[in-house]
């Protein structure tokens, strides 16, 4: 299964490849990895999604904590969170098909960020699932260039 | 202001350093030079700075303090490496500072360049490479508290030669402020509550007790535990010394060359205590098959190992002097006539020594013995590795801890005699003794320079049998019988080559002159080489073949 870690570490040259490192050497999969500063600046945030069962993920916490910089691992699978990943996508776009598209993007709520003679660029943020559903629909008029960030968590905040 | 060198020196003398096992070269210059400055600190110049790697942790392992080396960059740093690995894997405490190109030329595989802290990165517990001379206060207060708290390892100190040679003012560093490290020291109440019930219902309880017991300083606990329960206690080889193997009690070591009683308390104990251990590989053999009857109970301050290798049914983590005392405190007094009677009977029924008095060939088992006999009390043994190790490690009665050193879990041939030139610099008093193969005494001979220098009353064995014999017994076993690359067909004249070293010389192949032979060794107070002639046919027994359970012994007979 999958599972969001969102890892406090020193933010200090070095903290990511030594987090990488070891995920590398022990055989883990990342499936993304986001780091970012945070509202401390001497804390930056590392958002890594990890594919692995109960075992796995608990040794995975367990060796990221034993890293001096590692600050605090939190594994917020579970938890009520917002998620995002920011996709940009180049769709061709020949005049028959803009429409489509348009509406396409309307449905999702994603914004057309560049438009060119044959293609246009899309902007979407949303979670793992809406990124998933936009891709597969713009798909049929052909992907020339896409990019995605990891994911991004947050917990939510209390009701 | 001083030179960052200086203040190096400074707060390594604030750790309380006395030794330094190190080797000079042009970025560690102004170390050395600030080095030689020190009352406090000297410096022991080894012969090549693995050896200064292991002698650091043989001093750590004999002394129970951090132990330091210092090298140069680029080849001196690399030359290191398989000492800090070495270190890494039986979580020794040492401290390793090289020298490094200056901060300006750093990235531009400038001479003797490398990029000492990317490649020791998985084989540290820590690293830092220093880029302002003000933070040498913190980062080696850091650097101390890091090996040796917690679960001890290697920590690397990387500092530029622009960085030991610029002046700052020497500020004693404060308090530290470790957010992302702080070792969990006393069990959690409710799970030693758990644990105590589970040792007092256990019909055949067994301890197993690792390397953890003696670095955590808790070999008394393990006794009080042991004795007042009458536990018996198995012992992995780092653990060797953590219980007195004279002691009733004790079954000594386990694992693939572990002895039969050992292994088979392992299959029948319906309780596996586990004490600082990590379940390696060489100690369980094929998991699925490991203490199969046992509901187990694992302490160790590192909470990555618990269920890492095994399933644990009761985990604990913690300091184990501290863990163990608050055991100790709920334990009550118990008897488990009927379960020692089984292991007294196993026991009886494979001792340990294969003895055969009609042969003309010395047994190993028999040297073990007479070392056994002619050793004082406060001895320590280090061991390289191989069948050596084995035989050492199965037949030798260690009583206390620290008194065996030897490397365990990366298997480092050459490890034997630095790292007795360490013990020995940090325990002028002991005999050192360095068990060693003609194979592996060749990788570590180097520090025989060290010995000499130092005046080192070291006793080096060799148990010359013209092979490579542990890899031959794998051959034996694995790949019926070819053997390739193990029989040396020349091997120098060691009596020569120990007499080059200013050592006393002694040989022995002839088995009515042993007792004697070993007995000069021991008791002779300057460096000894004894070279004794054994079979490159003999092999280690018992053996566990690899995806065998470890009560699936062969060789028992
Ligand atoms: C540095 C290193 N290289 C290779 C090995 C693999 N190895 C393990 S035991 C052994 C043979 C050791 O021979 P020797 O020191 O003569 O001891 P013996 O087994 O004969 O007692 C070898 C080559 C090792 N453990 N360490």
């Amino acid at each position: 299964m999958r599972h969001t870690l969102a890892v406090l570490v020193e933010n200090q040259p070095g903290v990511l490849s030594h987090v990488s490192g070891l995920f590398s050497r022990r055989g883990y999969n990342i499936e993304s990895l986001v780091v970012s500063e945070t509202e401390d600046h001497t804390v930056s945030r590392i958002t890594l999604v990890v594919e692995g069962d109960e075992q796995v993920i608990e040794q995975v916490t367990k060796q990221l904590n034993k890293q001096v910089e590692v600050i605090k691992v939190n594994d917020i699978t579970n938890e009520e969170i917002v998620e995002r990943q920011l996709l940009l996508l180049k769709v061709s776009a020949d005049p028959a098909d803009r429409q489509e598209i348009m509406q396409i993007v309307d449905i999702f709520r994603c914004r057309i960020v560049d438009i060119g003679r044959r293609s246009l660029v899309v902007e979407a943020t949303g979670d793992e699932k809406k990124i998933q559903a936009i891709i597969k629909s713009l798909r049929p008029f052909g992907i020339q260039e896409l990019v995605c960030t990891g994911s991004v968590a947050m917990l939510r905040g209390q009701k | 202001m001083v030179p960052g060198a200086e203040i190096l020196i400074k707060c390594l003398e604030r750790e309380g350093v006395e030794v330094i096992f190190g080797y000079p070269g042009g970025a560690a210059l102004d170390i050395f030079d600030a080095l030689q400055e020190s009352s406090q600190i000297r410096n022991v110049l080894v012969r090549h700075e693995q050896g200064a790697a292991h002698a650091a942790s043989g001093y750590a392992r004999a002394k129970g303090t951090v132990g330091v080396c210092l090298a140069t960059s680029g080849p001196g740093a690399t030359n290191l490496v398989t000492g800090i690995a070495t270190a890494y894997m039986d979580s020794i405490p040492i401290v390793a500072i090289t020298g490094q190109v200056p901060t300006g030329m750093v990235g531009t595989d400038a001479f003797q360049e490398v990029d000492i802290t990317g490649i020791t990165d998985p084989i540290t517990k820590h690293n830092y490479l220093v880029k302002d001379v003000r933070d040498i206060p913190r980062i080696v207060k850091e650097a101390f508290y890091i090996a040796s708290s917690g679960r001890p390892g290697p920590v690397l100190i990387d500092i530029p030669k622009n960085i030991s040679a610029s002046k700052a003012e020497y500020q004693e560093y404060g308090e530290l402020e470790l957010r992302g490290y702080k070792p969990n020291l006393t069990g959690h109440n409710g799970q030693v509550k758990q644990v105590s019930r589970l040792i007092q219902k256990a019909k055949h309880p067994l301890i197993c007790a690792g390397g953890g017991v003696i670095s955590a300083g808790a070999a008394e606990e393990l006794f009080e535990l042991a004795e007042k329960s009458q536990i018996p206690v198995a012992n992995t080889l780092m653990g060797l010394g953590s219980f007195p193997l004279d002691h009733p009690l004790a079954l000594g070591v386990l694992g693939t060359y572990g002895l039969a009683s050992a292994n088979f308390a392992v299959h029948s104990c319906d309780v596996l205590i586990a004490l600082g251990m990590r379940f390696d590989d060489r100690v369980t053999s094929s998991t699925e098959k490991f203490a199969p009857n046992a509901r187990i109970i694992h302490i160790d301050i590192d909470a990555a190992e618990v269920g890492k290798n095994v399933r644990v049914d009761y985990p604990l983590v913690g300091d184990l002097k501290i863990v163990l005392n608050q055991i100790n405190e709920r334990v009550k007094e118990m008897q488990h006539p009927e379960w020692l009677e089984e292991i007294r009977q196993i026991k009886n029924k494979y001792p340990k020594r294969i003895n055969r008095p009609e042969s003309e060939v010395i047994n190993t088992g028999e040297v073990m013995e007479y070392l056994n006999e002619y050793l004082p009390g406060n001895s320590i043994v280090t061991t390289d590795v191989g069948q050596h190790q084995m035989w050492a490690a199965q037949q030798l009665i260690f009583k206390n801890p620290r008194s065996f050193i030897s490397s365990g879990g990366l298997g480092t041939m050459g490890y034997g005699i630095p790292a007795a030139v360490g013990a020995q610099v940090a325990c002028p008093a002991a005999t050192v003794v360095a068990i060693t193969g003609d194979g592996s005494f060749q990788m570590g001979m180097s520090e025989l320079g060290t010995a000499l220098e130092q005046d080192l009353p070291l006793k080096i064995l060799i148990l010359n049998n013209q092979c490579l014999g542990m890899v031959k017994q794998l051959q034996d076993h694995y790949c019926e019988g070819r053997h390739v690359a193990v029989h040396f067909q020349k091997n120098p004249d060691f009596q020569h080559l120990a007499r080059a070293y200013g050592a006393l010389t002694l040989r022995v192949a002839d088995r009515t002159e042993l007792a004697q032979k070993v007995r000069e060794f021991a008791e002779h107070p300057g460096l000894a080489v004894l070279e004794v002639i054994i079979s490159s046919k003999d092999n280690v027994y018992p053996m566990v073949l690899t995806g065998s359970g470890i009560n699936e012994m062969v060789g028992l007979g």
